[in-house]
């Protein structure tokens, strides 16, 4: 490695650090159960085969979501780096790698905001009803003020922009209190919260009239569709997207991990958790839809808005205005929305936040001033007028779709294909933690990437044909491959800029030597290892 | 509820929600891998 110094093998940089294990894993799962555990998984799964979509989904979790998982943490805790400064400790050359991480990162965050905002205001509307009486007409016409699809308004929303602002200004604060008094404190108390009160919602619409006939609605299997390979994808990317996989938000949170973790368990905790939320997810969106069904007497397959911010801001507020109780419900659901969106919005500007800590020398709480003040700007101007919806819409659908999946394909590509560090990152996971991946894990990460390189073709293809939504040529241009083109600046860019601070004392523990690995990166090992010897 | 829908639910409870407690478990019974080499020790950075 080029940064490699001669300095003493025990001398480690200052870094952050975690409080403990627990604090870890419930700032992960915090960062992966977010708005796409509530919206799009029941909408997923309903759309690709019911309760077959289990199969190719639990499928997807054990071959991909795990194999990623390890992989980020893994790059995060070796390297010890936010994922600028980790990819480029992988391969000098990989630095990008991490920006475009950061820089998708930046983008999510500016529209995620948007959302937990209009989640905010609804749960104030939530005590008097306010968007009962025509939940499609007040949140398009009244709240959001929309105007004509495909055009750029400046024209404010007002009450839009003061949830906006009030929630650029908690995030800011939470990113500026630090690691530890700030987003794990957040972790610690938001999660069991978050917990308990979807558990709350779940129960209770479990016990409403209809709830049985969405529940069998969602997981009424159709075997047929397992023979589709869309199914499939869709599969593999729900379980990528909502896991936060190729954000560097992992890579980020494990880098704030002491050396001496375990790493492993924890992971399979992490993951397990968040498609168990999903799962509870799942089951109370549709047994709150069944309940929606039957009041209107029609089937749950004809009911409209089953995914996305459709089935949060109408369909949701329409199952609560029939709802007795409702005022309490629709108030617990948005809270739980807030709770859910803050804690992943954290985790992404704590990706961005870290790089420039690393990348400027800058403390994070200037670093938090100046990313968040940025964002909040741009996020006031893009989102808060007459057009956000379909600005977010559009940056969204490019951002997450091709943006998310490029981090994977280039992040992998740099570790495994380029770097050689396979070996190297199986060994440091098996040295530290208790339960060794084993070398099947580099065969799957390296089968993942391929299938993520069908997908990330298969999707661009698709854009480029096909457009998106009906919105104007010159929009999606200037918006969605703006954002791309975005994307591939800042990882071409941001590598030009010096480090401020001397990177150059590292030394990864365990050494090399310690792991049975030859001094140099890629010259061929033949020494087995095993890691319960020590040393 | 049909049995099929049934067994699908049944079987995704058990799987995800048994994989969450088994390795929360697991995790308990042995938080750190007590074979680690030497070395590692971190800087503690005051809050």
């Amino acid at each position: 490695m080029a940064e490699q110094p001669a300095a003493a093998p025990h001398t480690h940089e200052k870094r952050e650090h975690w409080s403990g294990q627990t604090a870890f894993i419930l700032a992960a799962i915090g960062s992966a159960v977010g708005l796409g555990n509530i919206w799009r998984f029941p909408g997923e799964a309903y759309d690709n085969g019911g309760g077959a979509f289990m199969i190719p989904y639990l499928v997807a979790l054990l071959t991909a979501g795990i194999p990623i998982l390890f992989l980020e943490h893994a790059i995060g805790h070796r390297f010890r780096g936010s994922a600028p400064l980790a990819m480029k400790r992988v391969h000098r050359h990989a630095e990008g790698v991490g920006w475009l991480h950061v820089a998708i990162c930046f983008v999510i965050g500016l529209y995620y905001t948007a959302i937990i905002a209009w989640a905010l205001s609804y749960f104030f509307f939530s005590f008097d009803l306010a968007y009962a009486d025509d939940p499609a007409g007040f949140f398009t016409a009244d709240y959001l003020q929309l105007g004509e699809a495909g055009t750029v308004s400046l024209s404010f929303v007002p009450h839009v922009i003061v949830p906006l602002v009030a929630v650029w200004l908690i995030t800011i604060v939470i990113l500026a209190l630090g690691l530890h008094r700030g987003v794990e404190r957040l972790n610690l108390i938001g999660i069991p919260v978050l917990v308990a009160t979807f558990m709350v919602i779940v129960v209770r619409a479990l016990f409403l009239e209809g709830a049985g006939d969405g529940v069998e609605a969602l997981f009424t299997p159709d075997f047929a569709a397992l023979s589709e390979p869309q199914v499939w994808i869709a599969a593999y990317g729900q379980i990528f997207f909502s896991l936060s996989l190729a954000y560097g938000i992992m890579i980020t949170y494990a880098s704030y991990r002491r050396r001496r973790s375990n790493i492993t368990a924890p992971g399979l905790v992490v993951a397990f958790g968040n498609s168990s939320f999903e799962l509870l997810a799942g089951i109370g969106v549709f047994a709150a839809l069944g309940f929606l069904a039957s009041q209107q007497g029609v089937a749950v397959g004809d009911l409209e808005g089953l995914a996305g911010p459709f089935l949060s801001f109408v369909t949701f507020p329409a199952v609560i205005a029939e709802m007795p109780g409702g005022q309490f419900f629709g108030a617990l659901f948005f809270a739980s929305l807030v709770l859910a969106g803050l804690t992943s919005l954290v985790s992404v500007l704590q990706v961005v936040s870290s790089a420039l800590q690393d990348k400027l020398n800058l403390k994070p709480r200037t670093a938090a001033v100046a990313v968040g003040g940025t964002s909040a700007v741009l996020s006031i101007v893009g989102f808060g007028t007459t057009t956000g919806l379909y600005l977010l819409d559009t940056v969204d659908q490019w951002s997450n779709q091709l943006g998310i999946v490029a981090g994977a394909i280039t992040m992998i590509a740099a570790a495994i294909w380029i770097g050689r560090r396979g070996h190297e990152l199986e060994r440091h996971l098996a040295a530290v933690s208790t339960i060794r991946p084993g070398k099947a894990w580099l065969w799957l990460v390296s089968a993942v990437a391929l299938l993520l390189i069908y997908m990330f073709v298969d999707k661009a293809v698709s854009l480029l044909v096909d457009g998106y939504e009906g919105y104007p040529t010159w929009y999606l241009v200037v918006f969605g491959w703006g954002t791309v083109a975005f994307l591939a600046l800042a990882a071409f860019l941001m590598p030009l800029l010096r480090w401020r601070k001397d990177i150059a004392r590292f030394h990864p523990w365990p050494t090399r030597e310690q792991l049975k690995l030859p001094a140099e990166v890629g010259e061929r090992h033949t020494e087995d290892y095993d890691p319960r010897s020590g040393s | 509820m049909s049995g099929s829908a049934l067994a699908l639910l049944t079987v995704s409870i058990v799987l995800i929600w048994g994989g969450l407690a088994g390795s929360i478990i697991v995790l308990a019974r042995r938080p750190e891998n007590d074979h680690m080499p030497s070395g590692g020790e971190d800087t503690r950075v005051p809050d």
